[in-house]
């Protein structure tokens, strides 16, 4: 089987598994929407401010989200022990991650395609002249996110104390992706909107080099 | 020099006494050069001259940060548990400098900027930086199986020195947009300056590759005594 199409079977069987009980989405809108409520009473989110602030608070969230959801993504194969099953199939190992890493991806830009009306109507913030690059943004900062976090939740999978340890290794690795994305995104709603191409290049090499380290020591991480 | 008896076993990686009084040698010198030889700067005073080991243990942390890749790289290549034994004492050696670092930058701030920290660019990447290598050693305390730590920190350890460029770039990119912080202008440098800096690193350098050396030794004689455990165990 080419590496595509395993890739491809494994996404379905993730995004079948999630659909069933749409327990992951569910919680993790939620709980951005706690996190974007929150913050509301961190500062004063009039127009002018939110402007300036909203963008990275709602980063922030979304880095968050990322780093409790993407915890499940091994978990959730340890109960029966199905990723030992998985490793059996004669595929390429890296496609297990691949697929992961698609159905991780996914599910966060589709909480955070949710999310973004709420975040306009809660912070004021006229998103819909401005879809388009926004939506380029977030898929270039997602990829980022999905990619380094699906790999070191198959990491923090293998230790102790992994529900903390996720976000601590995740959210460090992630901050030039909360600086490109916020800046980014701030930059998209300034008035007038400008696009900034330092960032989004910035935002596609990071991609670039983790998708390539992640595909570098991916059979490795699922050996058993 | 390592007895034959000594060499078989993983304390063959012990230091010889005479690469210690050269470390110790350097230090003495670069001590001498920073504090007393190199002249003292017109503007800050005498409180520049933590900056030679400022700059100097930040160099060092750095040579630490890609032993710590190179050791990751090569595990996952080969398997051999001593390229493991090389990242974390790596790892530990760089975080000891760059904790040298975030210590001596703000006692130098202070008197000269007026506030113990900003968040100027290079403090902050170089606090991400710690943070990021701080993460990678309680990864590896929170996994017992040797090869699986080895492993797992492996691909954690690349990952996190990948991210060293990028983490530069964005945040040098970031903070240039935004005002910056006022930093003294040192002027030209006077030649001495330049010379007592190398010899700081130079010292710096042999501290590190001491401490490295005697970590991992330590590591080895730990990788030693769990295999003499285990073989107990299923003796008993």
């Amino acid at each position: 089987m080419t590496l595509v199409r395993a890739t491809g079977v494994i996404l379905s069987k993730e995004l079948r598994t999630e659909f069933r009980s749409r327990e992951l989405l569910v919680t993790t809108a939620v709980f951005v929407l706690i996190v974007v409520v929150l913050f509301s009473f961190t500062f004063n989110p009039t127009s002018s401010e939110s402007r300036r602030f909203g963008p990275g608070l709602l980063w922030l969230a979304f880095l968050f989200a990322g780093s409790l959801m993407l915890q499940s993504s091994f978990l959730r194969e340890q109960t029966n022990d199905t990723l030992a099953a998985l490793r059996l199939a004669p595929i390429d190992p890296f496609s297990i991650l691949a697929g992961k890493m698609a159905a991780n991806f996914l599910f966060l830009l589709l909480v955070e395609v949710i999310l973004l009306p709420v975040f306009a109507v809660l912070y004021n913030v006229a998103i819909l002249p401005v879809l388009t690059p926004l939506l380029l943004v977030l898929t270039l900062g997602t990829i980022g996110l999905a990619a380094t976090g699906t790999v070191f939740s198959a990491v923090a999978a293998q230790a102790r104390l992994r529900e903390l340890l996720l976000p601590l290794l995740l959210l460090p690795v992630l901050a030039p992706v909360l600086i490109a994305s916020t800046e980014a995104t701030i930059g998209i709603l300034r008035d007038p909107p400008e696009l900034s191409l330092v960032w989004l290049t910035f935002l596609a090499c990071f991609d670039v080099v983790f998708l390539t380290a992640a595909w570098m020591v991916g059979e490795y991480l699922l050996e058993e | 020099m390592a007895t034959e008896a000594q060499s078989q076993t993983a304390s063959s990686a012990a230091i010889s006494v005479p690469s210690i009084a050269l470390v110790f040698l350097l230090l003495a010198a670069a001590s001498y050069g920073a504090l007393i030889w190199a002249p003292t700067e017109n503007t800050m005073g005498l409180v520049q001259r933590i900056f030679y080991f400022h700059v100097s243990s930040a160099w060092s942390g750095f040579v630490s940060f890609i032993l710590v890749f190179i050791g990751s790289v090569a595990y996952l290549r080969t398997r051999a548990l001593k390229w493991d034994w090389l990242s974390v004492a790596s790892a530990e050696v760089g975080v000891a400098f760059f904790t040298i670092v975030l210590v001596t930058g703000p006692i130098w701030a202070k008197p000269v900027w007026g506030i113990w920290w900003t968040w100027d660019a290079r403090l902050t990447s170089s606090f991400l930086l710690w943070v990021l290598f701080v993460s990678y050693l309680v990864l590896r305390t929170l996994v017992e199986e040797p090869e699986r730590r080895a492993l797992v920190s492996a691909v954690f350890g690349i990952f996190a020195t990948l991210d060293i460029p990028l983490v530069y770039f964005s945040i040098w990119w970031f903070r240039t947009q935004h005002p910056q912080p006022v930093i003294g202008d040192g002027g030209k440098l006077d030649s001495r300056m330049g010379w007592v800096l190398l010899l700081c690193w130079a010292a710096t350098l042999g501290v590190m590759t001491v401490l490295i050396r005697l970590r991992y030794r330590l590591e080895a004689l730990r990788a030693e005594v769990d295999s003499y455990r285990m073989e107990a165990s299923r003796d008993a």
